[in-house]
């Protein structure tokens, strides 16, 4: 099999790691293999999580391949740092990330294919043309399909600097493409982490301490250890882990530990968070990350001055497939199975608490149930390795939904201070925001609007350090962060007198012709998702409906939303969402729409209703009974645009989310002639019972 | 412990199992039909869905033992070539994100059909009350539903 790498010009030869035998197939790069029935069989390398980079990278190199869709099939790679960078999910990066190379692959092998064919039929290439997986010589009107010239094209040497297509060449890219992944979800198959089983392996589940900042004091396993089916209890770390024959058993065991925990840290409530945010707000020693102009002066001489705080509690990932990995530690070697995010990452961090080299370790990427930035961290992946290796048998640890929802990794809670000094033609001279966290790092975005477009400018962090585990959350910090500077935009433009849109835009105005330091998103894209969002929605148009706007920047994307709220029985009642993105090139129409709506319903559901409260350092949520997610009938309408500009795709799993919020806190706002400043929104005074 | 008899997709499958083990549990561990999912195991999610006797029902709060000689569907069985029209309409919508609730949405779904072939919107929302999907995806799993309806 021919192929190359992209990091030098030498052929060699491709690891094509499936379990699905190519037969006949010729291998042209890391991406692709072509049979020689032209089934064209192109590898997947990023885990799939549900933003469908299993059908938008396909697309990608099929689009630069001229190959018919529908002889494509697409196989998740699993891990291999040799044949592809980047083998992740997060920051709404892969498609920005392979977007040049994945065409090249597909670019190379055509032009490969094309050169095969003007060999054969002794023709100049450039007399050739390709279209369909069928290279065409139109003067003697000769055909040959992919099919037929693979096995001759794989062998030809690697061309550099393949030209790509003009974008008004397309006929993949910016379609509507069905998920490959389709009939495989709706008839059952096994593609998830959860579902792999492997003959002779063994379940296991564990309990972690219930409470942030304890730790096992003693282990009374006996009662669990006697239970059908039990194989072992192991403890180990924090961890005391039930090994037996089934998920079923292995849980009926767990229950029956007698676990003592003891004091490992600050042992933390709800009430504690409140009065640690609030004893933060007043800190003399911020962090300060931005600093412009001279605020002090800005508000001592303020015509009007606006202020509000805003605060998130943590939150729980959730994703509906539970955390779950298999591993095998054998003398010779590691396999590794599951969903996972990081799965370079992951492998590195087995390699060393095992003392294995990385290339005696193999990981299979399964499909994830999910991932929402959980799936980001490899503490699961460590624990079923570790587990394996100790009890020297093949093991899938399984979590509960309890064991995920009460076991950390959580969304920070935070809490922020904006103030805004408005002078007396109502502009904004001063602006400053203080954000405080619980392990949230910096939990201001101090280059956002409207840095840049204020002259006396304030952007101050401060993080408490707790035993509570934080991560990366879908659009970390953005995601109430969005919410809070849009409502607070939204009544600094209320106190102006000024139309909330046209507030903005003469926020970018002054950023562009008279920018106050640094300016670090570009001002074009965000005003023209402001502008069609406007129009879109009939802003100003509809006498009587009552609407809410908000724009954000994140992850490279610009999205601008107008949320439309009725009032029913004297409630405000969400019913309808108009969202205009900008994330470049749209590679499949389908799923970026999917991306938009599930980022909406995603932000919308968990400002709505979510939330995870402490006691004695444990969550009072434990399963969805308690921690409320957004169900079908909580629904709006959702109506998705896309800027049609051209330019390099930046990226869309992310940044529909964060301007959620703000749009439907705005517009219940002119509903009901009240700010929501809390998330969860159900619990602020708006919603709550009302005759 | 004691060899349950289960009658599953038309076909006949023995388990031996505890009595109390959920029907999910043994349809997952035991049969190696893993297409019905674990999401929540308190009948929150609706990712176990299955069928009893034609009636959905969360197979993770439903013990074997109390299952006996009742006929059961699962996502595996719904079709022989998986083209009911649901999945067809999953298909034609292009319904998944991640995916992994929608064989229990399918599964809810096609018995609301079996009952009430042409269900209006509400009546598709109330009866798909039990299942969540994480990723978001409401809109086209209920369109998905609307348009199999029009095609049962």
């Amino acid at each position: 099999m021919l192929g190359f790498s992209w990091f030098n010009a030498e052929a060699e030869s491709p690891v094509i790691i499936q379990k699905i035998p190519f037969a006949g197939s010729m291998g042209f790069n890391s991406y692709l293999s072509i049979a020689s029935d032209g089934t064209i069989t192109i590898l997947s390398p990023n885990p799939e999580l549900g933003q469908n980079i299993m059908t938008s990278f396909p697309m990608i190199v099929a689009e630069e391949l001229d190959a018919d869709w529908t002889k494509v099939k697409v196989l998740q790679a699993a891990l291999d740092t040799k044949a592809f960078d980047r083998q992740l999910t997060g920051g709404s990066g892969a498609v920005p990330h392979s977007w040049k190379r994945l065409r090249t692959a597909g670019a190379t092998a055509r032009n490969m294919l094309m050169q095969a064919a003007a060999a054969q039929w002794n023709v100049p290439v450039e007399e050739c043309s390709a279209s369909d997986s069928v290279v065409t010589h139109s003067k003697s009107g000769k055909q040959a399909s992919y099919g037929d010239l693979a096995a001759t094209a794989a062998t030809l040497p690697v061309p550099k600097d393949v030209k790509l297509k003009d974008r008004k060449d397309f006929k993949i890219i910016g379609q509507a493409i069905k998920n490959v992944a389709n009939k495989d979800i709706v008839t059952g198959k096994p593609i998830f982490g959860l579902d792999f089983y492997r003959e002779g392996m063994l379940h296991a589940m564990i309990q972690r301490p219930a409470s942030f900042g304890t730790k096992i004091k003693s282990v009374d396993s006996a009662a669990a250890k006697a239970m059908p089916g039990i194989v072992d209890v192991v403890v180990f770390k924090n961890n005391v882990a039930v090994v037996g024959k089934s998920t079923w058993e292995v849980s009926k065991a767990r229950k029956l530990l007698k676990i003592e925990y003891e004091k490992d840290g600050d042992i933390e409530s709800t009430a504690d968070h409140n009065n640690i945010f609030t004893k933060l707000m007043d800190s003399s020693t911020p962090s300060i990350k931005r600093a412009n102009g001279d605020v002090a002066t800005a508000f001592s001489t303020a015509a009007k001055i606006v202020k509000a705080e805003y605060q998130c509690p943590f939150l729980s990932h959730a994703p509906l497939e539970p955390m779950n990995f298999f591993a095998h530690v054998r003398p010779d070697g590691i396999e590794l199975v599951g969903p996972t995010q990081t799965p370079a990452s992951a492998r590195s961090a087995v390699a060393k608490l095992l003392s294995v080299p990385e290339d005696k370790i193999t990981l299979e990427i399964t499909r994830l149930g999910g991932g929402f930035g959980r799936r980001l961290k490899w503490d699961y992946v460590l624990e079923a390795a570790e587990l394996s290796s100790l009890i020297k048998a093949p093991v899938k640890v399984t979590w509960t939904r309890e064991d995920d929802i009460t076991g950390g990794s959580y969304r920070p809670a935070v809490r922020y201070r904006f103030e805004a000094a408005l002078d007396s033609k109502g502009n904004m001279v001063g602006y400053k925001c203080r954000g405080v966290g619980i392990n949230a790092g910096n939990p201001t975005r101090e280059d956002n609007f409207p840095s840049g477009a204020v002259d006396n400018l304030l952007i101050e962090s401060l993080d408490h350090k707790s035993a509570i585990t934080t991560g990366a959350w879908r659009a970390p910090i953005t995601n109430f962060l969005g919410f809070a500077e849009q409502a607070f935009l939204d009544e600094v433009a209320q106190a102006a007198g000024k139309d909330p849109i046209q507030f903005r835009l003469e926020l970018l105005a002054k950023a562009r012709t008279n920018p106050a330091g640094p300016v670090k998103y570009n001002i074009d894209r965000m005003e023209t998702v402001i502008k069609m969002a406007a129009e879109k929605s009939g802003w100003g148009k509809k006498p009587g409906v009552f609407l809410g706007f908000s724009v954000y920047f994140s992850h490279q994307s610009y999205v601008a939303q107008v949320c439309e709220v009725i009032l029913q029985a004297g409630k405000p009642v969400i019913k309808k969402i108009y969202a205009v993105s900008d994330c470049g090139q749209v590679i499949n129409l389908s799923g970026a729409r999917q991306q938009v709506m599930g980022g909406i319903v995603d932000g919308l559901g968990h400002a709505m209703y979510s939330k995870l409260t402490f006691k004695n350092g444990a969550t009072e949520q434990t399963n969805f009974n308690n921690y409320r997610l957004i169900r079908m009938k909580e629904i709006p309408e959702i109506e998705t645009y896309f800027v049609d500009n051209g330019i390099d795709p930046t990226g869309l799993g992310e940044p529909a989310l964060p301007p959620t919020g703000g749009a439907v806190a705005n517009a219940i706002f002119k509903a009901t002639g009240k700010r929501l400043r809390n998330q969860p929104f159900m619990d602020e005074e708006v919603f709550k019972a009302k005759a | 412990m004691p060899v349950y008899t289960l009658q599953i997709n038309g076909k006949e499958y023995k388990a031996d199992v505890a009595a109390d083990t959920p029907l999910l549990w043994v349809l997952r561990d035991s049969l190696g039909l893993v297409g019905t999912k674990f999401g929540c195991g308190i009948a929150q999610c609706g990712a176990c869905t299955v069928h009893l006797n034609g009636n959905a029902v969360k197979s993770c709060v439903l013990p074997v033992a109390s299952v006996k000689t009742a006929a059961i569907t699962t996502i595996e069985g719904l079709s022989t070539l998986g083209d009911h029209p649901l999945q067809n309409a999953w298909n034609e919508v292009d319904v998944p994100q991640c995916g992994y609730c929608q064989a229990g949405q399918i599964m809810t779904a096609a018995a609301l059909l079996k009952k009430k072939p042409h269900p209006s919107e509400a009546e598709i929302d109330n009866a798909m009350h039990g299942n969540i999907c994480r990723c978001g995806a409401y809109h086209r799993i209920r369109e998905a539903v609307k348009l199999a309806s029009t095609k049962i």
